[in-house]
Formats: C-alpha cells, structure tokens, sequence
C-alpha cells in the first residue's frame, strides 16, 4: 500500500493488510493526533487496510498564536 | 467499530467517549458539543449578531459551518496576515467557504491598513512570531467586533488549543492569565463578548467533521509556528490522552468547574485597572497598548 505522510511530505510503499491502529505505532504516530483517510474517507483504527490501498495520514495538531 | 448510536459502520472513532460514530450521528454529535456550550456558558442569545473569526483552518470553518446550520446569524472575518503563500492559500479556503454558504466574509489586511506583515513586523519588534500574530488578532477581532455592530466574535479555539494553554499557564502558575482561561470573556468598557464554542470538541474531532462534511481547509500547518511552545504542549498531552483518553477534557473542564472560579477575582482587578489606550482607544493597562506598540515598531518595514 502507499502511505501519504506530511510534514515532511513523503510517501512510503508498505506491505499490507495491516489494521489502522497496528500501521500508526509501526509509523510511531500517535493516533490522536492524526486521521487516517482511505480514498477520501475517514477510517476507525480496527480497520484493515489491503495491499493496494492509498493511505493519507493526515495531522490535525495546529496553532501556534493564541 | 460501529455507531454508537444507530450500529451503522463507523467512520471515526473517538477514544474519549469509548465510542464511535457513523458520518450522520458524527455530525450531530459535533453540533450537540457546541450547542452544549453555547448553553452552558451563556454565550449566544436568541437575536444576537456573531462575528466568526476565519482563518481558512478546520476549526473556524467547522466553527462557521456549524453555527449556519444552527441557524445563528453570523458572519465571518478573514484577517490576511501576509504569511506569504501560507496567507494566501489560507485567504483562498475562507472565501471558497463563504461562497459555497453565501455568507458574508468580512477581510481585513494587516500589511494594507497597518504597514507590516507577521514575518517582517515580528523580526522588527523583536517578538516571536506567535506572540505578534496572536497580540494582532486578539486587537483585530475585537476591533472589527465592535466597529461592525456584533454582540460577539466567536473563535475556534478547540478543547486541545485550551488544554494546552491551560498546561503553560499551570506549569509558571500565572494566575493572571489563568483567571482570564474562560470560554467566555464579558463585553464591557471597549471589549466584545468572546466565545469559544468548540471547547467541548478535540482538534482531531473538528478535523474529521471538515472531511466529513467536504469542507476543504488549509491543511499544512502555518510555517512560522515550528517549534512553538504550545505545539510541544500539545504533543506531551497528546502523549497523555493516548494512555489515559479522557485527560485532556477531565483536566480542562477540571480547571473550569473546581479551580476557575478561585481565580476568576484576579482577572476582575485587572479589569479594574484598564483604561483607554491614547492611540487607539482599545482597553489596557499600560500607557500605550500592546497593538499600538507593536504598530509603532512594526509599521513601516515593508
């Protein structure tokens, strides 16, 4: 599968299946502070994610001025 | 994961209520937590005109899309920074929205109407960038609030933002701004009532309610925040909500419910104490205020 990163944008190419919650701590991410979207559709950590799946991992910590 | 509510296939999971929620009752129950809010702290009234501020992010849009579909009349305010291309991406996504909805969306130009921009302000008055851009919007907000006649100006501050907020003010113990750390800021003499109705949502709920509801924002993360003390706050509660979920919100709500009202007298003597800025007539407690400071030394470098 490919795997959407941001900042740094990359992409990784990982074998799958691989459930969502099991991808993010092999990613080290904490999940939440993240979405994960397949296909443009916001997916739960139980979900399993085949071989030829597009993955974004999308950040949603921001801010800075308060 | 199914809904918790109707046992549809979930699309999102939310730790902290144990729970997940398909598209449809994801949507309500982020409409449910703002009006939650908007109740609990008094902070709209029926006929009441609202400002929302907009910055082309999640938060103010998913704030903005919300309060339209509660049928509360708002309009928004977009104020361009001069952040570079991250400005005018940000600008875009505000008025893209505001099309969509057909409402008003209310622009203002810090390098056009005050002679400095973020970037080259900040470095000319020697403040962080963070510090300038937050002490311009505050001024901004309230200025714009006032001179358009609204009862209040609504920002998307979201549980994560106060948390952490919450978590620097706790760890130098200033009880000044911990006094003022409400959801909710009274108007008075020069100052618009301010409301925060998204305290009872987390960053990753206003996030996945904007992908739900296709509202397209800014995604990428405004380039002169790296390294910012509240991001690293964040992170260190977000490291803390992963084992324990729920600690963000039982801190947060906490503060208001038990420690709040024991500090809120530090924030009224301070009000006490404010006067009208010769410069622009804005409240403070200095002989010049803050923005006009900053206006003094910023201006002009462009």
């Amino acid at each position: 599968m490919r795997v959407l990163l941001r900042n740094p944008t990359r992409q990784l190419d990982l074998p799958g299946p691989i459930a969502v919650s099991v991808l993010l701590e092999r990613l080290e991410v904490n999940r939440e502070s993240v979405l994960v979207i397949v296909d443009g559709t916001l997916v739960t950590g139980d979900t399993s994610l085949d071989d030829t799946a597009t993955v974004e991992v999308r950040p949603v910590i921001s801010g800075g001025a308060q | 994961m199914k809904c918790r509510s109707c046992r549809a296939p979930a699309v999102i999971d939310v730790r902290r209520h144990n729970a997940g929620f398909c598209h449809a009752c994801f949507v309500r129950h982020c409409r449910e937590q703002v009006q939650r809010s908007i109740k609990a702290f008094d902070m709209i009234r029926p006929g009441e005109r609202v400002l929302v501020a907009v910055s082309g992010g999640k938060d103010s849009l998913a704030l903005w899309d919300i309060l339209l579909d509660t049928g509360i009349a708002t309009d928004g305010l977009y104020l361009g920074l001069g952040i570079g291309e991250y400005s005018d991406e940000s600008g875009r996504y505000a008025r893209a929205y505001a099309a969509r909805r057909g409402a008003r969306l209310v622009e203002v130009d810090l390098p056009a109407t005050f002679g400095y921009d973020i970037p080259t302000g900040s470095a000319a008055a020697r403040r962080a960038p963070c510090s300038a851009c937050g002490l311009s919007k505050r001024h901004l907000f309230n200025q714009a609030g006032l001179e358009g006649g609204y009862d209040v100006v609504a920002t998307g501050h979201n549980l994560d933002d106060e948390a952490a907020v919450l978590f620097g003010n706790v760890l130098r113990w200033d009880l000044a701004y911990l006094g003022r750390q409400y959801p909710v800021l009274p108007a008075g003499e020069g100052f618009v009532r301010k409301i925060k109705p998204l305290v009872r949502l987390s960053e990753r709920e206003t996030a996945a309610y904007c992908v739900l509801q296709g509202i397209d924002y800014i995604v990428d993360e405004c380039p002169m925040s790296a390294g910012n003390r509240h991001l690293g706050y964040k992170e260190a509660l977000n490291e803390i909500e992963a084992r324990s979920p729920g600690s963000k919100a039982a801190f947060y709500f906490g503060f208001l419910d038990r420690v709040a009202p024991m500090v809120a007298g530090v924030a009224e003597e301070e009000r006490q104490a404010l006067h009208e800025c010769p410069g622009c007539g804005a409240p403070t407690v200095s002989d010049v205020c803050a923005f006009c400071k900053l206006v003094e030394r910023a201006g002009g470098h462009l």
